[in-house]
């Protein structure tokens, strides 16, 4: 038998002392081999990134350490090496990529450098051998013009550029192991998609290993030989690819994939999974997961299931899969979904019509700030929402999606175009008549964290609104309507008088959610409300938003950037490129036979889980241009597939049926 | 009979009192705003920082409430006239300390002058010798013999009422916090002594009983002798420096009390406003700083000379004049020294008002006046408290300096500056006067250093960026 490149055995971690300490990593045991790559899936606070960083004996300092358990790579025990010979590893023998790209490189030294950095310290190379070094990797990691790449700095690159200098820095020392910390989660989808293949390509090229953390199933599925669901500090579930897509067993594996948002799930209640995430900082007694589980039993509560049961190396820590223990007879699971959701509901009357829409950044420059240009972040929108509809606007970042949405609410003044909301103009509205307004149209933000002033109460946050719009006579009223409004989004109304920090991200969504109804809205922008937020936690707050507008008849303009979200929640979609809508019709239409070029690429690059429906990745070249000098023509020509010469003379116009508009010369 | 004065500065320093106790009771009961104090209470230097803090504070407070006592007079039926000399509190506590001025120098816990001075005697022959002083030791028979025992002997009494006194504190501590821990009086005290508290009780009263022997040793001794020595006219040092206290922490509290209202409003305007009213303050304070301070400083403090010298009936007493110009000494530091403050203020507010809360609030309608104080001025206020905290020490420090070069406050007004300049003096003469310089050092010394280190605390508690979750 070969032995494994990377082997874990028992590691556990703990960070503070005293009984109180947390323990991120709690008896993790696993093995990776050479060229293999091995996924680590869980949601956040389950300890992914911290077995990570204990492979490489990083944990934060000085709280953290390893208190238990090997890592051995290749036979040495890291755990027991001098840091001095420590560093011969790091960086030489395994490299990490992180997240965040923007924040990974030293934003005042050049892009050669800091991979020269590594190729010196590690391989003590120099002069013309390094420099010929650099330029190999920055090719090798698909970057155009590695000449004059080579001197320039990190905020000269965009952000999938500068994830690829981040990867050619960690494969300057030629690793065995690279380890890849959700590399992708801070990128477009059109952006992850090409560094998944490049990661792919290299690990072909090189034959290294990948740990790879990630929460997105479809990147496992895409990418992963073997995959490991780690939950409160521990494996749950390890398995072959194709053995966790097909046969997953642990209750919470099957959860994950049942709280994935799409259109088959379109008319039922997402699945989700009650609860959080338990603060590590305790010895459980019984199965970790038994708290959010639905059918754990006594046993689950008493006793800690073991994790040696085997099946072809298939590892499962769950009683339900120890031949041993006989789960007790099924109460008949509740298999009826929550609540029936009509899609649709409502008059149909036209409540918002934009038309024409324009938000332009002036960009000044010199002395005098003298207007040198335009950012044209949003250049001619027309959208149309009928009462009690969902409208959803696609679009990779920087593409103006949320500049729509605060242009509507008049949070930045349009510089053309006109926004209708119920027969009024609302771009002439001023003053006092617009602040009154303002109680009709409301918006919910991106991070709950940022949305709420830290130093109010949720109970005041709630009630600001109604305050400043004078619903409710007395205070005693809207204290009565605050708690209706608590539990209506699913919260004890004994809550508002603590601060936002006390609670979790999906509590804060709800309560931003809360405080947006207080006024009694009948549209809402959702800036992309669920995605700063866990999968399980995700479908609690699309269940919510859809529940709501059952009820409420709520008209949404939901603003995104995830395809399978839109595909569970909306009606219709407009698809946004550099400014302006390329495509807009019903959801199923658009998904299902996109016409613009643009469309297509954005649904190929979405991982996909199932195996059978993955379509070819059409690859995207380069990122999008800037705004403020958008090509001319068709914006979308210089990245596209199906570029014909007229594409580069005018902008086309609208064609389709009166249904499903697209703005594309393929279908003139 | 006394009449009360009410001094322009005892009136803003009981303004800023009013505002810190409105303060301290409102955030009682916020959670979020008592947690950092209580941060600040939790770390050894800070808790020390506080104590030291404190002890200065209630000599600077006691120092603020004047007074003139009513002239002895026979006649009962005639109109009570009022001394033109103004007192305070403190000048009543310390009692002789005030009165009881010698010839000229003399050093530290000596019994005669510092120079030979020629002695006429009965007789008519003349000699020159060190002649006793009029107070310090005055009880002694025989000085030169006698004087270390006594020292030594009232300084064991002050040793005794300090254990006593500490032990009294102690027993306090122990049983308010075992009233408020629901814990047994023993069980306590044990947790106490082990610094098992959150609050590091056993520093408190460690820093508390030194505070107490050295007050203890000044009522002891400061009676009988001249602690400090005694400067060129006589006066008692210990005295002077006692007074100055009010003087530095008057220049610390007030000029911040004057700069806040501009720093706050003009910064939060500027970033929040932005556009053409945020160019203008910019202009204004850029302009502002450029201008250098001492300069400003020394024109103002001359306009004002000029005009007292003009005017010289429309001050009652000696004290009201070096009162105005202490004021005005203030108000033209704080005037130079907003800028720093309303330039951070404005960068905050540039980014806050970007925030998202800041926008939703928008989005319900709520109006700017109403934003500005429920959700820019709460967010940004550590980093006021922070830089006040900070600026104190160095006010302070500025005092001293301006008085040397002659701009500072009034001569006649006790201030550890105006020490400093006449040391200048002594420090030249051969055999050295050190005892002016040294007094006025230690005890700004300590303040600032106080200062400093509570600001430490402070900054720890309130940034952001540096608490540790």
């Amino acid at each position: 038998m070969k032995q494994p490149l990377l082997q874990l055995a028992n590691l556990s971690a703990r960070i503070g002392t005293g009984p109180r300490a947390i323990r991120p990593v709690d008896d993790v045991s696993f093995t990776i081999n050479k060229g293999e790559t091995f996924a680590l899936l869980g949601e956040s606070g389950c300890g992914k990134s911290m077995t990570a960083l204990s492979i490489l004996r990083l944990l934060p300092q000085p709280h953290g350490r390893i208190s238990g358990g090997q890592v051995k790579l290749e036979g040495t025990d890291l755990t027991a090496l001098p840091e001095v010979e420590m560093r011969q590893v790091r960086g030489r023998r395994i490299a990490m990529i992180f997240q965040e790209p923007m924040t990974s490189l030293n934003p005042v030294l050049t892009v050669g450098d800091q991979i020269g950095e590594m190729l010196q310290q590690h391989l003590q190379m120099k002069g013309t051998a390094k420099l010929n070094r650099v330029l190999e990797l920055l090719d090798a990691v698909g970057i155009p013009d590695v000449k004059r790449r080579y001197t320039e700095y990190p905020h000269q690159l965009s952000g999938g550029m500068k994830q690829r200098v981040m990867i050619a820095i960690a494969l300057a020392g030629e690793p065995d192991l690279l380890i890849a910390d959700e590399p992708t989660t801070a990128l477009d989808v059109t952006i992850q998609a090409q560094v998944l293949e490049l990661l792919q390509q290299l690990q072909r090229d090189t034959h290294m290993a990948i740990l790879l953390i990630t929460h997105d199933l479809g990147i496992v599925a895409g990418m992963a030989d073997r995959v490991a669901v780690m939950y409160a500090g521990q494996l749950v579930e390890e398995a072959s690819r194709d053995c966790f897509f097909t046969d997953a067993r642990h209750p919470y594996s099957l959860r994950l994939f049942e709280s994935l948002p799409n259109v088959d799930k379109r008319d039922h209640a997402l699945k989700t999974i009650p609860g959080f995430v338990p603060v590590l900082d305790r010895d459980f007694s019984g199965c970790r997961f038994a708290e959010r589980c639905e059918q754990a039993w006594d046993t689950c509560r008493t006793q800690a299931p073991s994790w040696d049961i085997t099946t072809d190396h298939h590892h499962v820590r769950c009683h339900l899969a120890d031949r041993n223990i006989t789960p007790p007879a099924r109460t008949a699971r509740d298999d009826t979904p929550l609540a029936h959701a009509t899609p649709g509901t409502g008059t149909g009357a036209s409540l918002l019509e934009v038309r024409d829409l324009k938000v332009h950044f002036p960009i000044h420059k010199g002395v005098f700030k003298r207007v040198v240009g335009q950012v044209y972040a949003v250049d001619g929108v027309s959208l149309e929402i009928p009462e009690g509809h969902t409208q959803a606007l696609v679009g990779e970042s920087g593409c103006g999606k949320t500049t729509v949405g605060k242009g509507i609410l008049q949070l930045l003044r349009p510089t053309a175009g006109s926004v209708q909301f119920d027969n009024t103009e609302l771009t002439q509205l001023k003053g006092e008549r617009l602040r009154r307004r303002r109680t009709d149209f409301q918006f919910i933000f991106q991070d709950p964290y940022s949305s709420m002033n830290p130093r109010m109460r949720v109970g005041d946050i709630v009630e600001e609104g109604m305050i400043a719009q004078d619903i409710g006579n007395s205070s005693q009223q809207r204290r009565q309507r605050v708690d209706e409004l608590f539990v209506q989004v699913g919260l004890s109304p004994e809550n508002a008088h603590r601060y936002p920090h006390e609670f979790s991200g999906g509590q804060r969504q709800r309560i931003c959610i809360a405080r947006a109804l207080a006024v009694n809205p009948r549209l809402i922008i959702c800036d992309e409300p669920t995605s700063a937020l866990d999968i399980s936690v995700q479908a609690q707050i699309l269940n919510l938003l859809k529940q709501l507008q059952n009820e409420l008849g709520l008209s949404y303009l939901f603003i995104t950037h995830n395809l399978s979200v839109v595909s569970y929640l909306a009606d219709r979609v407009a698809v946004m490129y550099l400014g302006r809508i390329v495509e807009e019709g019903p959801v199923a239409s658009v998904l299902e036979e996109p016409l613009h070029p643009y469309t297509r690429v954005l649904l190929s690059a979405v991982p996909q889980i199932d195996q059978d429906t993955r379509r070819e990745i059409i690859r995207l070249e380069g990122d999008m241009p800037s705004p403020a000098n958008p090509p001319g023509g068709c914006h979308f020509h210089p990245r596209c597939p199906d570029a014909m010469p007229g594409c580069r003379e005018r902008y086309p116009g609208e064609t389709g049926t009166a249904d499903h508009r697209v703005h594309c010369f393929l279908h003139q | 009979m006394i009449m009360p004065v009410i001094l322009w500065t005892d009136a803003l320093i009981f303004l800023l009192v009013a505002i810190v106790t409105g303060f301290a009771l409102y955030a009682r009961g916020k959670p979020h705003l008592r947690a950092p104090w209580h941060h600040v209470m939790c770390s050894r230097l800070g808790s020390m920082a506080v104590v030291i803090l404190c002890a200065y504070i209630i000599i600077g407070l006691l120092d603020s409430l004047h007074y003139r006592p009513a002239i002895e007079n026979s006649d009962a039926s005639a109109e009570t006239h009022y001394a033109v000399e103004v007192l305070s509190v403190l000048d009543v506590l310390v009692g002789p300390l005030r009165t009881r001025t010698e010839k000229t120098y003399s050093a530290p816990f000596a019994t005669q002058l510092f120079s030979r001075e020629t002695v006429q005697h009965p007789d008519g022959s003349q000699t020159r010798k060190y002649p006793r002083l009029e107070y310090g030791g005055r009880h002694l028979e025989n000085p030169a013999a006698d004087a270390r025992a006594d020292i030594l002997q009232r300084s064991g009494i002050a040793l005794t009422q300090t254990l006593a006194a500490g032990l009294a504190v102690l027993l306090l501590i122990t049983l308010w916090q075992a009233r408020r821990r629901q814990l047994a009086f023993m069980a306590s005290l044990r947790d106490i002594l082990a610094r098992r508290t959150a609050v590091p009780w056993l520093i408190i009263l460690i820093t508390l009983s030194v505070l107490l022997l050295l007050t203890f040793l000044a009522i002891n001794l400061a009676t009988a002798y001249h602690v400090l020595g005694t400067d060129k006219v006589g006066e008692d040092v210990f005295y002077q420096t006692l007074k100055s206290i009010r003087t530095g922490l008057v220049i610390g509290t007030l000029t911040t009390l004057i700069m806040l209202p501009f720093a706050i409003f003009m910064g939060i305007l500027a970033g929040y406003a932005r556009g053409w009213i945020d160019d203008l303050i910019q202009y204004l304070y850029t302009t502002l700083n450029s201008i250098p301070g001492i300069l400003l400083i020394a024109a103002a403090i001359l306009m004002l000379q000029v005009y007292m010298a003009n005017h010289p009936d429309a001050f009652e007493t000696t004290l009201e004049r070096a009162d105005i110009r202490l004021l005005f000494l203030c108000i033209i530091l704080g005037i130079t020294s907003w800028t720093g403050l309303c330039r951070l203020l404005r960068g905050e507010s540039l980014k806050l008002r970007e925030a998202e809360y800041i926008q939703a609030a928008t989005a319900f309608g709520v109006r700017h006046s109403k934003i500005i104080s429920r959700h820019i001025l709460p967010n940004v206020m550590h980093i006021v408290l922070i830089t006040v905290v900070l600026d104190f020490s160095g006010l302070v420090l500025a005092e001293a300096v301006l008085s040397y070069v002659g701009v500072g406050v009034d001569p006649t007004m006790n201030s550890w500056g105006n020490m400093i300049n006449s040391a200048r003096l002594e420090m030249a003469r051969e055999p050295v006067v050190w005892w002016s310089l040294l007094a006025a050092f230690l005890f700004m010394f300590t303040l600032v250093l106080a200062a400093n280190l509570f600001s430490d605390a402070v900054r720890d508690a309130f940034d952001p960026r540096l608490r540790q979750r």
